[in-house]
């Protein structure tokens, strides 16, 4: 390949800045409004194009604008080759349309430079035998866009080809001109939007609004198409780039993709393999992903492969985003062996994305196998068909729409122009299916280990296992905590309290390699999943074995063993070590097992040595064709060290990458290190296909053997199996990713404390920001772990086994952590006896240990040449206090009794306690002195109600918490108790979920979406976004600030007092020191600083914990740990046991007793902690908290840092000055416009101004559109002022819509609302509904008012506490989520329907999606003719819902219902069904969650013995009676 | 952790009863009865422990004793593990395990709002069922490094830094001024607390992992300590705080008045089967003790079994409270009001009683103490008050106020050791003294201290000692020299 003539021509055209500090482009994210338009009529016309201009315009809400109000984030529109347009504006003859290829080339502005590029793809063009016909200018209105945009702005010029002999067309010619671009793009740097015979791209840096007027060839009336595909772009930055505009080549994404690092790498790793007839020569093309692409590009770069090396444009789309097919009960065996046999060819691209695609021809779109995205198409009498992210982009008359429809999970919906018809999913895949004998191909080469011959079992003794746990460094705490619970339970261990342990660079001891990597998750830009749940879109099986060529399709490609899980035990491994042997396969198989250990006096550069060496016994096997290759470090003896085992599985697979003969072979990993969850995650999300843990087996067959189980050895190894599996499917899931097969090699990680040198050379491609060590300190550390198994004094002490451990409970001889028995008294004793002087000796020991390097702040010291000012001249603790938060905890993991004492205190100081996810008591919310100002909104949004928004100071979005980011979590039954269900809204001793997403934010712009309806909601309080401390979280503060948020939270991945799994605890996220500069550096790079509030939180002791955060950009502090030491608590870390000693974390009314903290601890607390901030804002020459905001020059790395492992680290990074644009703030100057005024909402107050004033009724009559969101919340919000929680009289303000409603239609509407939709709604219709009442019902107009009739969209009536909805028509997924108390009617649901529901009642009239009822734990469902198999398959087979017709009462409840739906709705259905009432009944099944309806009759028993439920004890008996 | 509810479902703690006073007043025997029930009372109270997520309990313990380690394994009836956990961090759990005052109890995180669990007793009944079970045996060494070490002293500090050197292949040597091996456990602690059969067993352990003990032998008499110096690569000085707190009052060298270490020992000694000449004994007598700490304890408990008339106790101080006081937080441990099993067993106890003389006969002989009641002053000093003089007849007064420090005289002569301003043999934090190769340990460089403190001592010194042979160590070093336990 020759050197790109302008490297930085692609790049130049953005407006990104280059990586600087912690700002890394990498981190980047969009999300997207995305439709398309197309006609069945067969004929192209300027309509068209023109539909999907205004439906373009139509989604601007769902774009966003930086700073600059005219540099928009990215816009474009595909269409077909305009031909009779392009004839007339090209000065030359064309052959026919389909002969040409047009393309548009974003050129370097510079007119020499363009002049020379030209000349060069001339040449290429030349080469590849393609005749330029011409060369166009492309009109622009060049002054319309801002300056960053202007700035960034290419010369844009189309090019004309054509074949010499004119004998290609179509895609023929696409394939030839495909080999154009792509030289130009690795040898000039060249882009082109496009370059095809049979579609053209119009894109840039635009708004939604500029894109026509700036391409005014999009204006001309000869410009016709049959299909135009649209997209707007919502960047979490404000650097939108010309090339990353959509729509690419092939599609417009709306949506992300979570295994992208992944799914590049296996590319790369392919190109070894690749070879088609249809493309010559692949060497001058490749890399096929190219770099800086972003998700979506790349996704567009491979799908466009596959298309053009000869499959069709569907095929290629189910390859890359299969439905979820392997748990599909209900699927064809052809169509589960046609995924099945492509599952081999490639991994899937996974993570929320609708998907939107074209050739020319056909258009279609998909989305990702959870539906996480919405789709919505209609389709009118006269052909014209749209599909777009939301209802309403194009103002059709409902009376000319005959067919209405959704996207659905799994569903492609495509529609051929040429057929002029729309294709029907089944016709699609029967016929793909049918295309190559892909179950026979299938079945007859897949090998499964049951059928491979047995091999006898290896038990070793004693004293060998324990002196192979020393050598990997194990602790008896780690045999105790984390081995024996996985043991018995085949569950993952929990504990609670965070951790407050040095990260593994900073700890004095030696750490496994595994403890360099933090685990990534998903948080704003893409959802986390619920592996749970939503078990049926997963999937932890798969096949391994050498891959052959992508682009061919034989029997060949199926030739796999198939592993259902991935961690197998010592005798499946020897199966697969011994596969030659097997007669069965008659030696088709091999595998090379190779041993991973290394002469452990050779330190650093023995290591490095031996990884060369192991790579030419890796590259010899592969050459020979082993198939498996066992990457073993068993073994080792005095001499010979194991190799960290995920050095070794990385450092393979990179050089395989490299190589390009990755997917030759399959890794397995036979590692004794791994005894852990994160590490069996690490391990596959670096390549392995499967891992033994053989001395994790071991040993659990040991604690057996000795009594120390629960179970048989056996059972012991198949628990951890079990545990070790399941436990990495949550780590996927974390980060939104569903198939092992996507996550393998996805590296979803990022390395904190490893050099930048060892990352390049064996961990390529991973994040790893403050450098750190390298081979010779990893060498260092597992010398040090051998020493333990053969000490060089040759003498074994005495009693002394394994190491005590001490990271999860403190130890003397342990890990050490910031929270000891002595910084525990000291803190609680200065605190009770208001003594500062102690509390010096507090903050001294923090602070000391810290010096001791135990934090990142420790490396950092305060800037010694700054003048000090007079103590005196500082601002009061009165005023540095009010910038203090209590971190959020619920009412329900504490007690009453600790959760008031903190917002007492807080309320006394002017500071802000939280309420957490749990609501709060309408006692407590109306006492100024017991109520919480911030009101918390998590995923289970329980007790969210218009009430509680109603009256918050601050209102705070959790996307994430410290101990588990990316996870749910659940309050099992029996914590239930009857004063937390009251304020939660649920039924005591039932068990609540909070799922892992928010269920309306898979993306920013539906994050903006929630904080818009938040403000809505209430509009003088402060909306913050929480989030936690990875790599990114700046982009994405960025992308919460675009959103309009008023303060960003980052959390550092160590706090957390809730219960969470330990692997979560330690091993995902990082600190806030880091997240926080990354933070105010991004912000600030983007302008957007200004407008919003940072707050910080995480392990704050000290107050110069609290400068150090102030000095890296902070302006609020949150604490939660710490006063909850002062309240008493002395880390039990047991809170999710309901047994701590001290009151704090139980709700055991006994326990409760024992609580001891006061609100005067709290307040000492707070102003000692102020106090010390004044010192050192005096010393550092600061008179108040606020001029100390972002002044990161007065932070220094410490010189001296004697640390034998973080003398690599450089924290630089983090104290790297941003380089603000002019007029940038470095602090929260101004609030953000969060467009109020411009709501729809402003009219209706007005006219309901009466029913406000006294309640006299009031009837409105207005018409609605898309752009019309959270319609009726303000006005909820003025009812709910002046009426509290009770509203009004329902129906006391009528208000009727027409039109098609935007996002969040009635969201939180209160009681006396009620609002009558005519037409359609959207996404989150009746969200946190609190009493008020919705109806949806068709156009008055409409003639397709039929069932099959998709009248609104996905997750309706989420976490609603009461109120009615009548829907008339079909909904989308998740319908009815946490519903825990409104009455729900619709006519037919998708997929997920009332998910965690807790409370309330749901009728369905229709059919159902698939897992109905996963985590339904209260509330009742009547479904019209149930199909069982839709229901969650957990649910249904465990009864965990209990299935059974209508009984009396049930039979006049839905009766009722019937005939108001039909009232309401004039509902066809429901009419239906009345008309014979009997039969119709009958139909009915009542799905009711078991243990909810034994608790409720105990409940009803104790209610009419009059029990007192707090009285100790009384709680504890209703709970046995209901289990019985 | 076995039981997390196991703190709720048992509230209160369980001891194994003593054996009657009067029964056991009728010999030396320990006072403890051993019934086939305590390991049911040892389980259910193991089974109360929290497993802490800060074990406060571990950090009271100056050993670091792994005390919800263990707690749990006594739970799962793992005795064998149990013993080698307890083993791990104490070399001595039959000493501690029976004469410790047990900070760890006062630390305990369940004494918050409940009673704590019984960890001393948890911690003796693993050892003794450890030795019932013969899980106790020599631990040798594999290999020795050839050097050598002499331990001069064999009270618990010396013996836990000879164990440790040994086992990590020194040829240590223990020399002991005395008789017999075992200092202040031997001598200054009565049977009925502490059997001698336990010490003895202890030894014979470490004889069999090649510790020599060297008794009878006086370092600076019988060999000076330059000799001692250059016959050993390193030299232990563990030699105790044997000096008394004197009673710098009129009457003090009337006959009858004894320190509690001239009285004990000889006790000791002939329950141990040995003749003493002219022992003192309290046979018949009225005696007072001065002095309410645990020696004072000894001494009324020997007193009564050798047959006083009456036994007095006179502390200066108040009488402690009988609950923790808010001055002493938990977890630190407390000055308590305690019944020993010494008290229970007979005399009186008289605090604020600032004894201003002895009195006695024409003799020379004691016959009473004149004591008044103490005052405080505002700077927290404590006088005698005056006119509040009354006579307490005895006639044989025990005095037990304590040591103040080593003796010293013949170190620092043939040495030139350092001393400390409290007469204290000067070290270094991590035990290693000015002198090259000699290091301190136990009460001759902490000054008096408790047994537990000892053993702590004695092995972050082997630690010291091991790392200054061999380059580097891997034996564990409990403590520092200037470690204090957790103060308000």
């Amino acid at each position: 390949m020759t050197t790109p003539l302008h490297s930085a021509t692609s790049s130049a055209m953005s407006a990104a800045p280059a990586a600087q500090g912690l700002y890394d482009p990498r981190a980047e994210h969009d999300a997207c409004g995305v439709a398309f338009v197309a006609t069945l009529r067969g004929t192209p016309g300027r309509d068209i194009v023109d539909a999907g201009l205004t439906a373009l315009l139509n989604l601007d809400h769902r774009g966003a604008v930086g700073a600059e109000e005219n540099s928009g984030d990215g816009a474009g529109i595909l269409t077909q080759i305009p031909d009779a347009f392009i004839r007339d504006v090209v000065a030359v003859d064309l052959p026919p349309v389909g002969s040409y290829a047009i393309g548009m080339a974003f050129l370097p502005q510079d007119a020499a430079e363009a002049a020379e590029v030209v000349g060069a793809v001339e040449l290429i063009a030349a080469q590849e035998r393609l005749e330029v016909l011409a060369w166009r200018d492309v009109p622009v209105t060049a002054d319309l866009v801002g300056p960053s945009a202007r700035a960034s702005m290419p010369t844009f010029r189309q090019l004309v080809v054509a074949d010499p002999e004119r004998k290609l067309s179509g895609i023929e010619l696409d394939r030839r001109t495909y080999r154009l671009r792509k030289r130009s793009e690795n040898e000039l740097g060249l882009f082109f939007a496009s370059l095809s015979a049979r579609t053209l791209t119009y894109k840039g840096m635009l708004t939604t609004a500029q894109l026509e007027p700036f391409f005014p060839d999009l204006s001309d009336p000869r410009y016709a198409s049959e299909l135009a595909l649209v997209h707007s772009r919502f960047s979490t930055n404000t650097f939108p780039s010309w090339p990353l505009a959509q729509p690419f080549r092939m599609i417009a994404h709306n949506g992300e993709i979570n295994t992208v690092r992944g799914n590049r790498n296996w590319m790369a790793a392919r190109q070894g393999k690749l070879a088609s007839e249809h493309l010559g020569d692949l060497a001058p093309l490749l890399p096929v992903c190219s770099d800086g692409a972003s998700d979506s590009a790349s996704f567009d770069e491979v799908l466009e492969l596959l298309h053009l090396g000869g499959r069709s444009l569907p095929h290629a789309v189910l390859m890359m985003v299969p439905e979820a097919w392997e748990n599909h009960a209900e699927m064809s065996p052809e169509r589960r062996a046609f995924y099945e046999f492509h599952a081999n060819l490639i991994e899937a691209w996974d993570g929320p994305a609708c998907l939107n695609f074209t050739d020319g021809t056909l258009i279609g779109a998909v989305l990702d196998r959870n539906g996480l995205r919405p789709g919505r198409f209609w389709v009118t009498e006269d052909g014209l068909v749209v599909l777009a992210s939301e209802a309403g982009v194009l103002d059709i008359d409902p009376a000319t729409v005959v067919q209405k429809g959704r996207l659905e999970p799994g569903r492609m919906f495509l529609v051929d122009t040429a057929a002029g018809r729309i294709v029907p999913d089944d016709e699609i895949k029967s016929q793909l299916a049918a295309q190559r004998p892909y179950k026979q191909w299938v079945e007859e080469n897949s090998v499964f280990l049951d059928a491979l011959p047995d091999r006898e079992h290896v038990v070793h003794s004693p004293a060998s296992v324990q002196r192979r746990q020393r050598a990997f460094g194990y602790t008896e705490e780690e045999v105790k905590i984390l081995l024996t619970p996985m043991a018995n339970t085949a569950a993952e261990p929990l504990g609670a309290m965070g951790t407050d342990t040095p990260i593994a660079v900073l700890s004095s001891r030696p750490r496994l390699l595994f403890d360099y990597f933090t685990q990534m998750f998903a948080q704003v830009t893409n959802p986390p999943l619920d592996a749970i749940r939503e078990e049926l879109v997963t999937s932890i099986g798969g096949a391994i074995g050498p891959e052959p060529n992508l682009l061919s399709d034989t029997a060949e490609h199926a030739r796999k063993v198939v592993l259902s899980f991935p961690v197998i035990d010592n005798d499946d491994l020897a199966k697969i070590i011994n596969i030659h042997k097997a007669p069965s396969l008659g030696g088709t198989f091999d595998a090379t097992t190779i041993r991973g250990l290394f002469r452990v006096d050779g330190g650093g550069e023995g290591l490095r040595d031996r990884l060369e060496e192991i790579f030419d016994e890796v590259d010899l096997a592969v050459a020979q064709g082993t198939s498996f290759i066992v990457l073993s470090d068993r073994d080792s003896y005095q001499d010979y060290a194991p190799i960290p085992s995920l050095l070794l599985v990385s450092a393979v697979h990179h050089h395989l990458l490299r190589k390009h003969t990755r997917t030759q072979v399959s890794l397995i990993v036979e590692a004794g290190d791994v005894r852990e969850v994160h590490h069996t995650a690490l391990l596959i999300g670096y390549g392995a296909a499967a891992v033994n843990p053989y001395l994790a087996m071991e040993t659990v067959e040991d604690l057996a053997k000795s009594g120390y189980l629960d179970v048989t050895p056996d059972k012991a190894v198949k628990n951890l199996i079990k545990a070790l599996g399941k436990g990495v499917l949550k780590v996927m899931s974390k980060m939104g990713i569903s198939t092992m097969s996507s996550y393998r090699g996805a590296q979803v990680f990022e390395a904190l404390g490893l050099s930048h040198e060892l990352i390049g050379d064996y961990f390529t491609g991973t994040t790893s920001r403050l450098g750190g060590i390298g081979l010779d300190v990893i060498a260092a550390e597992v010398a040090a772990r051998h020493t333990e198994a053969y000490p060089s004094s040759g003498n074994f002490q005495a009693h002394q086994r394994l190491a005590v451990g001490g990271e999860y409970q403190w130890r003397r001889d342990g890990e050490e952590h910031l929270f000891d028995p002595e910084t525990v008294f000291r803190l609680q004793h200065s605190t009770r006896t208001r003594q500062f002087d102690v509390f010096r000796e507090y903050t001294q020991r923090v602070d000391d240990q810290t010096a001791r390097l135990m934090t990142l702040r420790g490396l950092l010291q305060f800037s010694g040449d700054r003048t000090p000012v007079p103590l005196d001249e500082v601002e009061p603790v009165s005023e540095i206090v009010k910038r203090f938060n209590t971190g959020a905890m619920s009412y329900g993991s504490i007690s009453q009794e600790a959760h008031e004492t903190l917002a007492i205190a807080m309320n006394r100081l002017g500071a802000r306690s939280n309420t957490g996810e749990g609501g709060e008591d309408s006692e407590r919310l109306h006492d100024p002195e017991r109520r919480s100002k911030v009101k918390q909104i998590a995923s289970g949004r329980f007790g969210v109600t218009s009430e509680y928004l109603t009256f918050a100071d601050d209102i705070q979005i959790k996307l994430a918490q410290g101990a588990k980011p990316g996870e749910g979590g659940q309050l099992p039954g029996h914590k239930v108790y009857p004063w937390v269900a009251k304020t939660r809204h649920s039924t005591p001793g039932v068990g609540l979920i909070s799922p892992p997403p928010h269920h309306d934010i898979y993306s920013i712009e539906d994050l903006a979406q929630l904080i818009h309806d938040a403000k809505n909601a209430n509009p003088s309080a402060r909306i913050h976004v929480k989030l936690v401390s990875e790599f990114g979280v700046g982009t994405v503060a960025t992308g919460v600030s675009k959103a309009h948020a008023d303060v960003v939270l980052i959390s550092g991945h160590d706090g957390g007092t809730g219960a969470s799994p330990l692997t979560s605890l330690k091993h995902a996220g990082t600190p806030w020191e880091i997240g926080l500069a990354e933070t105010q550096q991004t912000l600030v790079l983007n302008n957007l600083r200004d407008r919003i509030v940072v707050q910080v939180d995480g392990q704050m002791k000290t107050g110069r914990d609290v400068i150090i955060g102030a000095l890296l950009g902070a302006e609020e502090f949150g604490f939660a740990t710490a006063p909850m030491v002062v309240s008493g608590c002395i880390m039990m870390r047991v809170c999710h046991l309901d047994t701590c000693p001290v009151g704090v974390a139980t709700q055991n009314p006994e326990l409760r007793k024992r609580f001891t903290g006061s609100p005067e601890f709290v307040v000492n607390f707070f102003e000692f902690i102020a106090e010390e901030v004044r010192e050192h804002l005096a010393a550092l020459g600061f008179r108040t908290l606020e001029e100390a905001v972002g002044q990161v020059q007065a932070l220094d790395t410490r010189k001296a840092v004697d640390h034998w492992k973080a003398q690599g680290l450089d924290l630089a990074p983090v104290l790297a000055v941003p380089q603000p644009v002019e007029g940038s703030s470095l602090r929260n100057t101004t609030t953000q416009d969060h467009g109020l005024a411009r709501a729809l909402d402003n009219q209706l107050i007005a006219s309901a101004a009466a029913a406000l004033e006294d309640g006299t009724p009031v009837s409105i009559d207005v018409p609605v559109r898309n752009v019309n969101r959270t319609v009726g919340t303000m006005l909820g919000h003025e009812v709910t002022k002046r009426y509290g929680g009770d509203g009004l009289p329902d129906d006391t303000i009528d208000v009727t819509l027409t039109g098609s409603a935007g996002q969040s239609l009635g969201a939180f509407l209160p009681r006396g609302i009620t609002l009558r939709l005519f037409g359609d709604a959207n996404d989150y219709v009746g969200k946190g509904l609190s009493g008020g009442r919705i109806v949806v019902r068709p156009d008055r107009s409409a003639v397709l008012t039929g069932a099959s009739n998709v009248i609104a969209g996905n997750v309706i009536g989420y976490g609603a506490t009461g109120g009615e909805i009548f829907l008339r028509g079909l909904v989308g997924e998740r319908f009815g989520v946490r519903n825990s108390g409104a009455t729900l009617v619709v006519e037919g649901v998708g997929d997920h329907g009332c998910e965690y529901m807790t409370g309330g009642t749901v009728l369905v009239l229709g059919n159902t999606g698939r897992n109905f009822g996963a985590g339904m734990s209260g509330g009742t469902a009547y479904v019209l003719d149930l199909r069982e198999e839709a229901l969650n398959t957990v649910a249904a087979t465990t009864g965990e819902l209990t299935l059974s017709g209508l009984d009396d009462d049930d039979l006049v409840l839905v009766e009722g219902l019937l005939r108001r739906h039909a009232e309401e709705t004039g509902s066809r259905v429901a009419e239906a069904l009345l008309a014979d009432l009997p039969t119709s009944l009958a139909r009915f099944t009542k799905v009711l969650p078991t243990e909810y309806a034994r608790i409720r009759t105990a409940l009803a028993k104790a209610d009419a013995d009059s029990v007192d439920l707090s009285v100790p004890g009384a709680w504890e008996e209703i709970l046995e009676v209901a289990r019985g | 952790m076995a039981d997390p509810r196991g703190f709720l479902k048992v509230r209160e703690r369980e001891l194994p009863a003593y054996r009657p006073v009067p029964v056991r007043l009728m010999d030396w025997r320990e006072v403890h009865e051993h019934r086939a029930e305590d390991s049911a009372i040892v389980k259910v109270q193991a089974g109360r422990c929290m497993d802490c997520g800060i074990p406060f309990c571990h950090q009271g313990c100056p050993l670091g004793n792994l005390i919800p380690d263990w707690n749990d394994l006594v739970w799962r009836d793992q005795w064998e593990d149990a013993i080698d956990r307890l083993h791990a961090t104490n070399n001595f759990p039959e000493f501690t395990g029976r004469v410790c005052p047990a900070p760890c109890e006062s630390s305990c995180v369940l004494g918050i709002n409940q009673p704590a669990v019984t960890i001393k007793n948890v911690e003796v009944s693993i050892i003794d069922e450890a030795f019932a079970r013969g899980y106790v045996v020599p631990q040798i060494p594999q290999r020795l490094t050839g050097k050598t070490v002499a331990v001069v002293g064999s009270g618990p500090a010396g013996l836990a830094a000879a164990q440790q050197l040994t086992r990590a292949g020194h040829t240590v040597a223990v020399y002991e001024r005395d008789a017999t091996i075992g200092g202040l456990l031997r001598y200054g602690i009565p049977d009925f607390k502490l059997e001698k059969t336990h010490i003895d067993r202890r030894l014979a352990q470490m004889e069999a992992e090649g510790t020599r003990f060297r008794p009878g032998v006086e370092i600076g008499v019988d060999i000076t300590w330059d000799e001692l110096r250059s016959r050993f690569d390193a030299v232990v000085l563990a030699t105790g705080a044997t000096v008394p707190r004197e009673l710098p009052i009129p009457g003090n060298d009337l006959e009858g008045v004894h320190y509690a270490m001239e009285f004990l020992p000889q006790a000791n000694a002939v329950v141990a089967g040995e003749t003493v000449e002219d022992q003192i004994l309290a046979t018949g007598k009225h005696v007072v003790v001065i002095g309410g700490g645990d020696t004072g304890s000894d001494c009324i408990g020997t007193s009564l079994r050798q047959g006083a008339a009456s036994v007095t106790t006179l502390a200066i101080g108040k009488k402690p409270p009988t609950s923790r006081p808010e001055n002493q937080p938990w977890p630190t441990d407390p000055l308590l009001f305690e019944v020993s099993s010494s008290h229970a067993e007979g005399g009186e106890r008289d605090y604020l009683a600032s004894t201003v003389e002895l009195i006695g006969d024409e003799h020379g002989h004691v016959t009473g103490l004149k004591v008044a009641t103490t005052e405080y002053l505002p700077d927290g000093r404590r006088v005698p008050q005056a006119g509040t003089e009354r006579i307490i007849p005895a006639d044989l007064v025990l005095v037990a106020m304590g040591f103040t420090g080593p003796e010293t005289s013949l170190l620092v002569q043939q040495t030139g050791a350092g001393l400390t301003s409290r007469g204290l043999v000067a070290r270094n934090d991590d035990f290693s003294s000015a002198l090259p190769g000699v290091f301190v340990t136990g009460d001759a460089g902490r000054g008096q201290s408790l047994i537990v403190w000892a053993i702590a001592e004695g092995r972050a010194t082997a630690a010291t000692v091991d790392a200054y042979l061999q380059g580097t160590t891997e034996l564990p070093a409990p403590v520092r020299a200037t470690t204090v336990a957790l103060r308000p």
